[in-house]
């Protein structure tokens, strides 16, 4: 009993020490965003999914959306294929979807062909695609400075974009660079669309025809299309042949198998282009690796026609950027993306690109949105649904316990300071945050607790209505209780843990109370009920079985106190059921 | 409370009780009957299955004025061609379903709403659900589940026998498929959160089941070392006296449960909290039944085929039919055997409690007249 009290004290002390004296709340209870991301499994990559892989992706998400500025967040792993990405209130959730979801998965794949964005490939489209440039920066070093006298910035090797006013930048004699689409920001039809015959007959392949047929099919220029072919793409596997619209819709595409990864990027900035109009633009910059892979690709693609020279810049299955290479190799290792970026998502790209491709890609599997409004609604709801549990139970125990329901009472305080404290102090320290299901948890705790009582409490009314005095009863009531107490609690602490480490989501935060709850009513039934009833055994109220102590041996219709009535009666004399 | 107390005193005695055990055919047959009409009606009917397992948007708008039906044709426009469940929730506000609608498809139709109503997008609450994440969370159950069978099976064979692991294990499926017929009949949706009420059923039902096993082991200690009682009746006996606890016990997990259910159900309208709480509801019910009038039943049954139950139950009979021709059957003859049982400290425990189970169950025995 000592015991409990001292431990009461250091977690109630150490509650207030650690300055949090509430527990954390969960997104659904104080509001907030709450995702949870499944990994997918990508063709090609069967065993991609392990520790290593998704731990790289949280890291990764959790440095994204904290790029976003977001305090408090919280990303973990959840069984072994699911993310949850808890974000507080007062964050902008679409921003934040679309940072956690994008998986940032970059390919840069050379183009087979490439029509409008139509079903019929007549139509050219009006709209300028977004294009992207870019530059041998390491070998070009020289040319790079010699462009700068020239007037042209340090992206004086890029290509301009189309939406680009500025005079072209194709014939710069220094820069073995690529050129990007180098139409001028009116031209209404960009280059891609005047190609439309390689589409029909695609470069030898059986495959491929299959792959011509659906192109044929394929409709840009609807969201619903374009997220299909996204989705479709990004599945995909790298070295194989995939379709793509581009991220307006204007322009599609057959692309060969990927080159370069994104993850042979080594870091990304969002740059704001003022010297050739390009506006917000995302430079790329590669590691060694990827230098030689973009060399290679870019040294191939150059020599051959247009569109073929071209190589895609795909995000996520969906074409950002299509440059052209005119000049031979790039061997630089530096490459930007233009077109059409704000400021906004030139950021949010860069941000993605340098923050890493994701290992692994995601699909949100369910994302809840919970009004701070709502999550205080559900609290009380589930504060009020306690409270009137609790009532019933202290009134049906004491009915029917009278004063011993004053034990159970007093038990079941201390089982719910003890709850609260520890669920106190494991939010900071495990990062456990309650949430609906629970408080549901705790609820229905009660129930397990006021259990373990009633078990003894009637093993030691079995053994007064055998005739013995109340101090007798309760210690010999107590062994036999307790193993009712402890092999029920562990099946109880059984089932719970199996659900904490098999399942997810909601149902592990419910079992984790529960299994809690179960672990700290061994805790009070064994170092705090018991001695309580020996210390009370003592008292005459209790010791001589006041007709309010609940433990009146008449009212319990005890037999008379013989101990020994083997041949008078055949009293139950050791009578032990559990 | 003193009628009950002396209720709980008589049955602890032996001198009520209701025979659990010799019944046990009506009971197996109203158990199965049960179970047949919720295996039907799970086969006809099927489950009502949430939005968390088809995948879809769920809207929660705070209080407004705007009538559902408005709503409903809002977000019938916006999601177009998606189905539209709008409920209206006790406190005002309105929950809007839409089924099979896309994580991606829900963002204009969120914005819509919002115009409608006239509030800003943050207030309302948005669950989007991807149509694989209910499946995840059953699958991920239903392998917590067999896990959790496997692991209570060898613990309770452990700590107690293989007879009353079988008899537990049936009792806990008698439990869950009485839970999931339930809401096949009446239709209940189901959500993650009945998922996570029929998985606490797990460990309730089998607290209570354990608590009489417990009492039944201990009863049945040194059953082989006398002739008076067969198991059955040991068991019937020990039941009986566990009684008042089992009843206690599931009262006051229902309280709560039912105080969840209210709350949830009468001041939220709907929600975690109704749906755990109205699977516990059910289940906790089903597990008080099953553990009494079930799970024993079931162990007698087993036991009674072990070879050395038999030979008991074979003695017992004897030793009645030679009881009832002494005529005369003064105490002595019956009390003769037990001493040295009673010496082996917790040996007869049911044994001499059993006083009128042999009248109540055989019609014959030994008269009872002198015990009291």
């Amino acid at each position: 009993m000592a015991v409990i009290l001292i431990a009461i004290a250091a977690l109630t002390g150490g509650m207030f020490i650690s300055g949090h004296t509430t527990p954390r709340l969960g997104i659904d209870l104080a509001g907030g965003t709450s995702f949870t991301l499944e990994a997918k499994n990508q063709p090609g990559k069967p065993n991609a999914i392990n520790t290593d892989n998704m731990n790289t992706a949280v890291g990764i998400i959790e440095r994204r959306v904290n790029g976003l500025g977001v305090t408090e967040s919280e990303v973990q792993t959840q069984g072994d294929k699911h993310i949850i990405v808890n974000i507080p209130k007062g964050t902008n959730a679409k921003q934040a979807r679309q940072q956690v979801g994008t998986t940032a998965q970059l390919y840069f794949r050379p183009v087979t062909t490439t029509t409008s964005g139509q079903k019929t490939p007549d139509q050219p489209s009006s709209t300028p695609s977004p294009s992207a440039s870019a530059s041998g920066k390491g070998q070009d070093k020289g040319d790079d400075k010699g462009g700068k006298p020239s007037g042209t910035p340090s992206a004086s090797s890029s290509a301009s974009s189309s939406s680009s006013a500025s005079p072209s930048t194709q014939g710069r004699a220094l820069s073995k660079g690529l050129r990007a689409d180098e139409k001028p920001s009116g031209s209404p039809s960009p280059s891609k669309t005047p190609k439309p015959d390689p589409s029909k007959s695609p470069s030898g392949s059986s495959g491929q025809e299959e792959l011509a047929k659906q192109f044929a099919k394929l409709d840009c220029t609807t969201k619903s299309g374009r997220a299909a072919a996204a989705e479709k793409a990004a599945n995909a596997k790298p070295t194989d042949p995939v379709l793509a619209c581009s991220e307006k819709g204007d322009s599609k595409f057959v692309l060969g198998p990927s080159e370069v990864e994104g993850t042979d990027v080594d870091d990304a900035s969002a740059v704001f282009e003022s010297q050739n109009g390009a506006g917000w633009i995302v430079q790329l910059d590669f590691n060694g690796k990827g230098s030689k892979k973009f060399a290679k690709t870019t040294g191939e693609l150059t020599t051959k026609q247009s569109p073929q020279n071209r190589f895609a810049i795909v995000l996520d299955g969906e074409v950002v950027s299509d440059p052209e290479v005119t000049q031979g190799a790039i061997t630089g290792g530096r490459a930007t993306i233009s077109g059409g970026f704000t400021q906004q998502s030139s950021e949010d790209l860069a941000n993605v690109l340098s923050y890493g491709a994701l290992p692994l890609s995601f699909d949100i599997a369910d994302e809840t949105t919970v009004s701070a409004a709502l999550g205080g609604e559900q609290l009380d709801a589930g504060m009020i649904a306690g409270a009137i549990g609790l009532a019933l139970v202290v009134i049906y125990l004491v009915v029917y316990y009278r004063g011993l329901a004053l034990v159970a009472m007093a038990s079941l305080g201390v089982s719910a300071v003890l709850t609260y404290t520890i669920m106190v102090l494991l939010g900071p320290g495990i990062g456990f945050a309650l949430n609906l299901p629970a408080v549901c948890g705790a609820i229905v705790a009660i129930g397990i607790t006021a259990d373990s009582f009633i078990v003894y409490f009637e093993r030691i009314r079995d053994e007064i209505r055998e005739g013995r005095s109340l101090r007798p009863a309760v210690e010999r009531g107590w062994p036999r209780a307790r193993r009712t107490i402890l092999v029920s609690d562990f099946v109880s602490f059984l089932a719970a843990a199996v659900l904490y480490i098999v399942t997810v989501g909601k149902v592990q935060g419910f079992a984790f109370t529960l299994g809690l709850t179960t672990l700290l009513d061994v805790a009070v039934v064994f170092l705090f009920t018991k001695p309580l009833m020996t210390i009370l055994a003592r008292r005459p109220f209790f010791g001589n079985g006041h007709s309010w102590s609940g433990l009146d041996p008449k009212r319990l219709g005890a037999t008379p106190p013989l101990r020994r009535r083997r041949s008078a009666a055949p009293g139950p004399a050791d009578t032990k059921e559990a | 409370m003193s009628r009950l107390g002396t209720l709980g005193a008589r049955l602890y005695r032996g001198e009520v009780g209701y025979d659990f055990v010799g019944k046990r055919k009506i009971w197996y047959g109203i158990s199965i009957l049960i179970t047949i009409t919720a295996i039907v009606g799970l086969a006809v009917r099927g489950l009502n299955m949430g939005i968390e397992f088809s995948g879809g948007a769920v809207f929660t708008t705070p209080n407004t004025k705007v009538s559902s039906a408005d709503v409903r044709q809002t977000a019938e426009e916006a999601a177009d061609g998606h189905t539209v469940v709008v409920q209206e929730l006790g406190r005002g506000g309105m929950r809007i379903q839409i089924s099979e609608l896309g994580t991606k498809e829900a963002l204009p139709v969120q914005e819509e709403l919002a115009k409608e109503l006239g509030v800003e997008t943050s207030k309302i609450d948005t669950q989007l659900v991807g149509p694989s994440w209910g499946e995840q969370i059953a699958s991920k159950a239903w392998q917590g589940l067999a896990i959790f069978m496997v692991l209570v099976v060898i613990y309770l064979a452990i700590a107690f026998e293989w007879r009353m692991a079988l008899a537990a294990l049936i009792a806990l499926i008698h439990d869950l498929t009485i839970t999931v017929g339930v809401y096949a009949l009446v239709g209940f949706e189901v959500t993650p959160g009945t998922v996570i009420g029929l998985l606490t059923i797990l460990g309730y039902s089998l607290y209570d089941t354990v608590v009489v096993f417990d009492g039944l082991k201990e009863a049945s200690k040194d059953i082989t070392k006398q002739t008076r009682f067969t198991y059955s009746e040991i068991a019937n006996r020990s039941l009986n006296s566990t009684l008042v606890r089992s009843i206690n016990t599931t009262v006051v997990a229902l309280l709560p449960v039912g105080a969840l259910l209210f709350i949830g159900g009468g001041l939220l309208g709907a929600g975690m909290l109704n749906d755990i709480s109205l699977a516990l509801f059910v289940g906790l019910a089903a597990g008080a039944y099953s553990s009494i009038f079930i799970a024993t039943p079931l162990v007698a049954d087993l036991k009674e085929r072990d070879p050395r139950m038999k030979s008991l139950a074979k003695r017992v009979k004897a030793k009645r039919a030679a009881a009832a021709k002494a005529e005369a059957a003064d105490s002595a003859s019956e009390e003769d055997d037990t001493p040295a049982l009673e010496d082996a400290a917790a040996a007869p425990a049911g044994v001499v409690g059993q006083r009128r189970q042999p009248s109540r169950n055989r019609g014959r025995g030994r008269p009872s007249g002198k015990r009291r």
